[in-house]
């Protein structure tokens, strides 16, 4: 029999990018949070500079993901395999947000309204075939404040190019208007950096240094980065980056009102006969608990939030939580990315140190920004030119032209490695009926629990895309004086760090999981957090609106708590 | 030290006359020889996980991969073959099959082509070997030659340019010939310019006393 905990106002399940961030206004307004965390707390002793520790091995999602990663299909009728490549997520207080690049973007204006932009411009025929492509509920305005609770929140790095309007060029001219300056200036320029900038300039583009959840400065009793190189996928040994656990989850601890649960492994969310949900099942050490809450926040990773509402089944939801509409899963969305790689010859180019934030960004080949007519797709994406090449990676770094191993590809690397410049795009993605999430019949984890399944295809709107911002990152090492030059292919990787939908945000709950505050549109007490929210991917990383989300769900929570938990 | 070294894991015969630059016909060198100069020879640690049949195979393949030539030593002298052994005991242990069965199925593809153990043929001939495993010609290979050649070449590049702590990399073989210049804690804006010659730190993660305490830092494993 399980465990029954001391009752809770909210239990939050997962405290990492947006679990993390909806504890601080919830204590803040007074409420008892409990968190579910499936992983333990760590410190800066255990982020060690170590490629094979964390980016090959991803020590940090040793906890939980790592042993059950979703599985992956094209289509219903190709075979199913293990996931591709790594998937890096990871569990621990502060979640993903510990080990992210921490490029931190506001999503473009565009993006909350692509699909009636791109028809009123471009006609109806402009949206692909199976696309299941809709507005957000919401508008950049609207989400604006929230944004900048969390630049602000963590210290975040950049230069403002759109302050209430007026433009600054030493900024992004195409972002939308912001209501007041960056916190902290943009991270250190470096050699490649400027180098890139001064090549984009002499193209017509547009490029800034790129934003950073990375504290160019200390800040609010914060550490400042010291460029050391070992960045994304590792914990910050500094302090440094915008991570959950260092400034709102202690902050809510300090208040008095949040309780942490280290390594406990929600299993169900459970429901009582009136419908709504009366607090959350889980496993810590071997014990089975009962966590009773007044509200309940779903917290986890894109695939963690899908394949907990599955398993939650109940008599009022036979087929899962939230999903008498059967839009559990659906309008999955993996990022397409591309990109160029380069040879600058007879150059040091230094790019060893550093983090993937510290970089030149441009986004002129993205969103509407220029003209589709002909162009076979919609939107585009950031383009980026980041330091910190980790020695694996640059080792990995080669043209296509050459032999992968022996005595003329050991020259190779010895003569260009320090000189390959690179390039990388991440493409605006959109939702297609036949991309989804759901329970795989026959793998479990080590629990015995059905693990994810993704059936994921990259469509021609997205390739074609791709291959064209993926030009345009050559065009651009090109204009830096680089001889060979190779692309990266187009590429949406099925089980990935950015992974959006399968609880879609909306306003009709025909075909929307959540409403336009995240929360469930069957389930008054039941939030969902994090980018299984997002109908649309946009054309950058997406943990800054995963936090500015979080955050507003979180808000409404407290401005209706009598309506929702009554 | 005799060959009977070779069942205890150290040194087998085999593996010193080909650090020893001699193979082939060369193997008919007297075992008194061997004996009397083998102190003077890299010495191979006992293994963890490989027989001294299959470490050799591993290493003589490692060899051509990445080969010891005009720009350097390679992954014979960078013990790539030590951070593979190790990691096959720990956390690449499920990859410990494929490795049994690709080292059988070289061997046999070595000895049908050119009638000899893949450790035990000229440097041409491993690379003629390896160049049909990696094109998928290679017979009887489970599911395909390229399969075993890319686990190999992945891990390879892992031992070459990962971490010393992991028992590859030894003496930085692998950073300096790419130009890294090895763990530091802080990078200054001098050394983030173009052009500029950063000189080499040559520290792993275990020289920083901070990461001393890591969990899951492995025990025993520290570098050489």
């Amino acid at each position: 029999m399980a465990v029954t905990e001391k009752g809770a106002d909210v239990v939050v399940i997962g405290l990492g990018a947006s679990g993390g961030t909806a504890v601080l206004p919830l204590a803040e307004a007074g409420l008892e949070v409990v968190g579910l965390e499936a992983g333990p707390r760590y410190s800066v002793r255990d982020f060690p500079a170590d490629e094979i520790r964390n980016d090959i091995r991803n020590w940090l999602g040793r906890a939980k993901v790592n042993s059950e990663v979703p599985t992956q299909r094209t289509t219903p009728a190709s075979p199913t395999t293990p996931a591709i490549g790594a998937s890096r997520m990871m569990n621990g207080v502060g979640g993903t947000s510990i080990h992210w690049t921490a490029q931190s973007w506001r999503l473009m204006p565009w993006n909350f309204v692509e699909r009636s932009e791109t028809i009123s411009r471009y006609g109806a025929s402009a949206i692909p075939a199976g696309s299941t492509l809709t507005d957000w509920p919401i508008t950049y305005e609207d989400l604006e404040p929230h944004y900048d609770k969390v630049e602000y929140l963590h210290g975040v790095s950049g230069k403002a190019g759109n302050l209430n309007g007026t433009i600054d060029p030493a900024g992004n001219v195409f972002e939308g208007p912001r209501a007041r300056e960056y916190p902290l200036p943009p991270l250190r320029r470096s050699g490649f950096t400027e180098l890139m900038d001064d090549a984009a300039k002499s193209l017509g583009w547009h490029p800034f240094a790129g934003p950073a959840a990375i504290r160019s400065q200390e800040y609010d009793g914060l550490g400042a980065c010291v460029y050391h190189g070992f960045c994304t996928w590792h914990g910050c040994h500094v302090n440094a980056k915008a991570s959950t656990n260092l400034s709102p989850i202690p902050k809510a601890e300090k208040a008095g009102k949040l309780k942490v649960v280290e390594n406990a492994r929600a299993t169900e969310i459970v429901v009582g006969s009136d419908g709504r949900v009366t607090g959350v099942k889980y496993i810590k050490g071997n014990a089975e608990h009962f966590q009773p809450a007044k509200a309940v926040l779903v917290a986890g990773y894109t695939y963690e939030n899908v394949r907990l509402l599955l398993l939650s089944r109940s008599s009022a939801f036979p087929n899962g939580l939230s999903n008498n509409h059967g839009q559990v899963g659906k309008h999955y969305l993996a990022h397409t990315r591309a990109g160029a790689n380069g040879v600058i010859p007879g150059r040091r180019l230094n790019r060893f140190s550093g983090t993937g934030s510290q970089w030149t960004a441009l986004d002129d080949w993205d969103s509407d920004f220029f003209d589709h007519s002909g162009l076979g797709f919609i939107g585009g994406g950031t383009m980026a030119a980041t330091m910190e090449a980790k020695p694996i990676a640059a080792a990995r770094t080669t043209p296509p032209s050459l032999p992968r191993w022996g005595s003329a590809w050991k020259a190779w690397l010895k003569q260009n490695a320090i000189a390959v410049a690179s390039t990388s795009t991440q493409i605006n993605t959109t939702p297609y009926e036949s991309n989804f999430i759901d329970l795989d019949p026959t793998t479990k984890d080590p629990h015995g629990i059905p693990v994810a399944r993704v059936t994921q295809e990259l469509k021609p709107m997205e390739r074609a895309a791709a291959q064209f911002v993926g030009e345009k990152c050559r065009d651009w090492l090109l204009a830096a004086g680089a001889a060979e030059t190779w692309l990266v292919a187009p590429n949406a990787a099925a089980i990935q760090t950015h992974a959006y939908g399968g609880t879609r945000m909306g306003d009709d709950p025909d075909e929307d999981v959540t409403d336009r505050w995240c929360f469930s549109h069957e389930v008054p007490n039941l939030g969902i957090l994090g980018a299984s929210n997002f109908p649309t991917s946009g054309g950058r990383n997406p943990t800054e609106t995963v936090m500015a989300l979080a955050w507003r769900t979180a808000d409404q929570l407290v401005a209706s708590w009598s309506d929702r938990t009554g | 030290m005799t060959i009977e070294g070779e069942r205890s894991g150290a040194l087998s015969r085999r593996s010193f006359l080909r650090r020893a630059g001699v193979v082939g016909a060369a193997a008919a060198v007297p075992v008194g020889v061997f004996a009397s100069e083998v102190a003077t020879a890299p010495e191979r640690e006992r293994l963890e996980t490989f027989t001294a049949t299959e470490a050799d195979t591993v290493d003589a393949m490692l060899g051509r991969l990445i080969p010891a030539d005009g720009s350097g030593p390679g992954a014979i002298e960078a013990r790539v073959l030590r951070y593979v052994d190790r990691a096959l005991s720990g956390d690449l242990a499920d990859s410990r099959p494929a490795y049994s069965a690709g080292i059988a199925a070289t061997n046999a593809y070595a000895r049908s082509r050119f009638g000899d153990d893949f450790a035990d043929l000229t440097a041409t001939q491993q690379d003629t070997v390896l160049d049909e495993m990696e094109r998928s010609v290679a017979t009887g290979f489970s599911p395909n030659s390229r399969a075993f050649f890319d686990l190999l070449r992945e891990h390879a590049l892992q031992g070459m340019f990962g971490d010393p702590v992991h028992g590859g990399n030894d003496d930085f073989i692998g950073w300096d010939l790419i130009g890294f210049y090895g763990v530091k804690l802080e990078v200054t804006a001098a050394e983030q310019q173009l052009d500029v010659t950063v000189v080499p730190a040559h520290k792993s993660v275990v020289d920083y006393p901070m990461f001393s305490g890591a969990r899951g830092r492995s025990k025993g494993h520290g570098r050489h």
